[in-house]
């Protein structure tokens, strides 16, 4: 079989295939259970830290962190 | 000893340049190597004059590298200036030809100052306010400073030569005579290794970041950084004909070069003018109405199937040609399926003020950013239609197009550029507020006025030279000559050059707001960081 039909059947089949799963699902893990609230915090995210950095000392936030974990200096915009 | 390696490149690309200037085949190739030139000789003399100086190394990562983003801000308010200001003169050529002076034949008509306008709004209007607020925006949600040190001031500097690089060689007429990426060879060298160091900063400072996530902003400019590389770099495999010659030869031929080409052309659309702005979207709209994105899950769905899709929609540009039909209607059906995630972002960025829509009555910068979204909103259900065979035989080649591509470029990425601006001055200059929100409002008016007027010119025209061109008489022959159209459209060119005044004349009330504001507005205090409680 020469390049073009090969890789033609290729792509019409099997990537074809494997490209749809994966957009499937992302959409399924978008909707997991739990995802609402992780979102919801993370959504926050522009309205923290907006004058420094966040201090080095603490590396790793609590990944199930809680609606106000990461907030340190919750503040309003400018 | 890094200085020492900076010396002998310095000096080593100091005479390559020198050699290119003496050996130069054409002129622009001529012109490019003495800039060159000049600006390596001044980087060695000043590089010299720091060495061995003692390193001053105070650590700076409990504070945001801003420095670099208020150069990106000037540069933006300035480019976009120059470009509108190119867009409404060429505007001018075409309604009133005399424009084109004979005194400047070959360096400043209609064919020369085309490109120089298009890349001017894209790339260095459009591309600087990209990598300010991608600055901006990734340092804030990653909690981080800026990976690289200096090397963000390389990208700054290094993007602004490639400006002047291409801009000066598509007036000396160097130039590879692909839309949207005019630039010669080395011009396009050049800007690859920009591109690497800017991919490398973003990513690195990502990698820093403090926050767990990745905030769905930097989702939307990692995707431009990386498409726009790969894009870059399929689409200008050329051979240069000469190393001391700008003129350089595609190594596509035929219809792959133009399916090619559109898979850039198209794609610089796609991930340029929209993901990268959808970045901007994501970050300024939730930051000026003060609350989060409508439907963070949206935006993730957005994301994907955005990049999914547009990557496939090029082939639309080429209906009717060479490329095979299969081709053609692939790029017409991704085009029409795009439609949705294009709409499912407008929807997320308009719900956002869902519950604040009154700040649109007091805050002429949030009604910037809304109007925006929806001349996003129009002109993606516009393309899509455009895309569609039957509805391309009538818009293709004709006015229409042009008016489509504005209503996105200056309704869409404009708009949100210019809210973006008015957000970012008296954040980063630490000013209490804008110098003058009327001048804002003024702003706003000129520019949504002066659009109406291009767009609705332009649709005018475009759906009249289409059927003109297609009007048969009784027996078969056109009954309009080519010159019939050129003389039909007068009115429609004067409009449409008039619209660009007043969207030029709006961006002016821009800069000199912008400039009061740095200069007069109240600063603001320091110690001052209100705490408000959570509610």
């Amino acid at each position: 079989m020469e390049e073009y039909t090969l890789l033609r059947q290729f792509a019409d089949s099997w990537m074809l295939l494997l490209l749809f799963v994966f957009f499937i699902g992302i959409v399924i893990w978008v909707f997991r259970p739990g995802a609402s609230k992780e979102y919801k915090d993370t959504a926050n995210i522009p309205f923290r830290h907006t004058d420094a950095p966040a201090p080095t000392r603490d590396p790793a936030k609590s990944s199930h962190g809680g609606d106000d974990n990461p907030a340190e200096s919750k503040e309003a915009r400018q | 000893m890094s200085n020492y390696i900076k010396l002998i490149v310095l000096g080593l690309v100091v005479l390559f340049a020198a050699i290119g200037s003496n050996y130069a085949r054409d002129l622009a190739y001529q012109v490019h190597a003495i800039l060159v030139m000049v600006i390596a000789a001044g980087l060695f003399i000043w590089t010299l004059r720091n060495t061995d100086e003692p390193d001053i190394l105070t650590d700076r990562s409990a504070e945001y590298m801003d420095d670099v983003i208020r150069y990106g801000v000037i540069a933006t308010a300035f480019w976009g200036v120059v470009g509108f200001l190119a867009g409404t003169f060429i505007a001018f050529q075409l309604a009133f030809p005399g424009l084109n002076f004979e005194w400047a034949q070959g360096y400043l008509n209609f064919g020369r100052l085309r490109p120089l306008h298009t890349s001017a709004v894209i790339f260095a209007f459009g591309g600087n306010a990209l990598i300010a607020t991608s600055f901006y925006v990734v340092q804030r949600t990653s909690a981080a400073r800026l990976w690289g040190g200096n090397l963000a001031w390389f990208v700054f500097w290094g993007y602004q030569l490639f400006i002047v690089l291409a801009a000066t060689g598509y007036i000396l007429g160097g130039t590879q005579s692909k839309e949207y990426a005019e630039p010669e060879w080395y011009v396009d060298l050049w800007l690859t290794i920009v591109w690497v160091a800017y991919l490398a900063v973003f990513l690195g400072t990502i990698v820093r970041r403090k926050e767990p996530h990745i905030y769905v902003a930097n989702w939307f400019y990692l995707a431009f950084i990386v498409t726009v590389a790969m894009l870059h770099l399929v689409n200008n495999m050329t051979i240069p004909v000469s190393i001391w010659g700008s003129k350089s030869v595609i190594v596509w031929s035929g219809v792959q070069d133009a399916m090619i080409q559109w898979w850039y052309g198209h794609n610089a659309v796609g991930f340029f003018l929209t993901a990268g702005f959808l970045g901007m979207m994501y970050y300024f709209i939730p930051k000026q109405a003060e609350r989060p994105v409508f439907s963070y899950k949206l935006s993730i769905i957005h994301f994907w199937a955005l990049i999914f899709l547009y990557i496939w929609a090029g082939p639309h540009h080429l209906h009717y040609t060479a490329l095979p039909d299969w081709a053609s209607t692939l790029g017409m059906v991704f085009s029409v399926v795009l439609w949705m995630p294009s709409w499912g972002g407008m929807i997320n960025g308009l719900m956002t003020l869902s519950g604040a829509w009154d700040k649109l009555r007091t805050d002429p910068i949030i009604r910037m950013m809304v109007i925006s979204v929806g001349f996003y909103g129009m002109s993606t259900f516009e393309g899509p239609m455009m895309s569609i065979r039957a509805v391309n035989s009538l818009s293709h080649y004709t006015d229409w197009t042009i008016g489509h591509v504005h209503s996105g470029a200056l309704g869409w990425n404009g708009m949100i550029t210019f809210g973006a601006l008015y957000f970012l001055v008296p954040v980063l200059w630490k000013r209490e507020r804008l110098y003058s929100l009327q001048m804002v409002s003024w702003h706003f008016w000129l520019a949504t006025i002066g659009i109406v007027l291009y767009a609705a010119s332009m649709w005018v025209t475009g759906i009249m030279e289409g059927l003109m061109w297609r009007e048969v008489d009784a027996n078969g022959f056109l009954v309009n000559s080519f010159a019939d159209t050129v003389a039909a459209k007068f009115p429609m060119y004067v409009v449409r050059g008039l619209g660009g005044v007043l969207f030029l004349a709006g961006s002016v009330i821009m800069c000199y707001n912008l400039w009061m504001t740095v200069r007069k507005a109240p600063a603001k205090e320091a110690s001052l960081t209100v705490a408000v409680p959570a509610e």
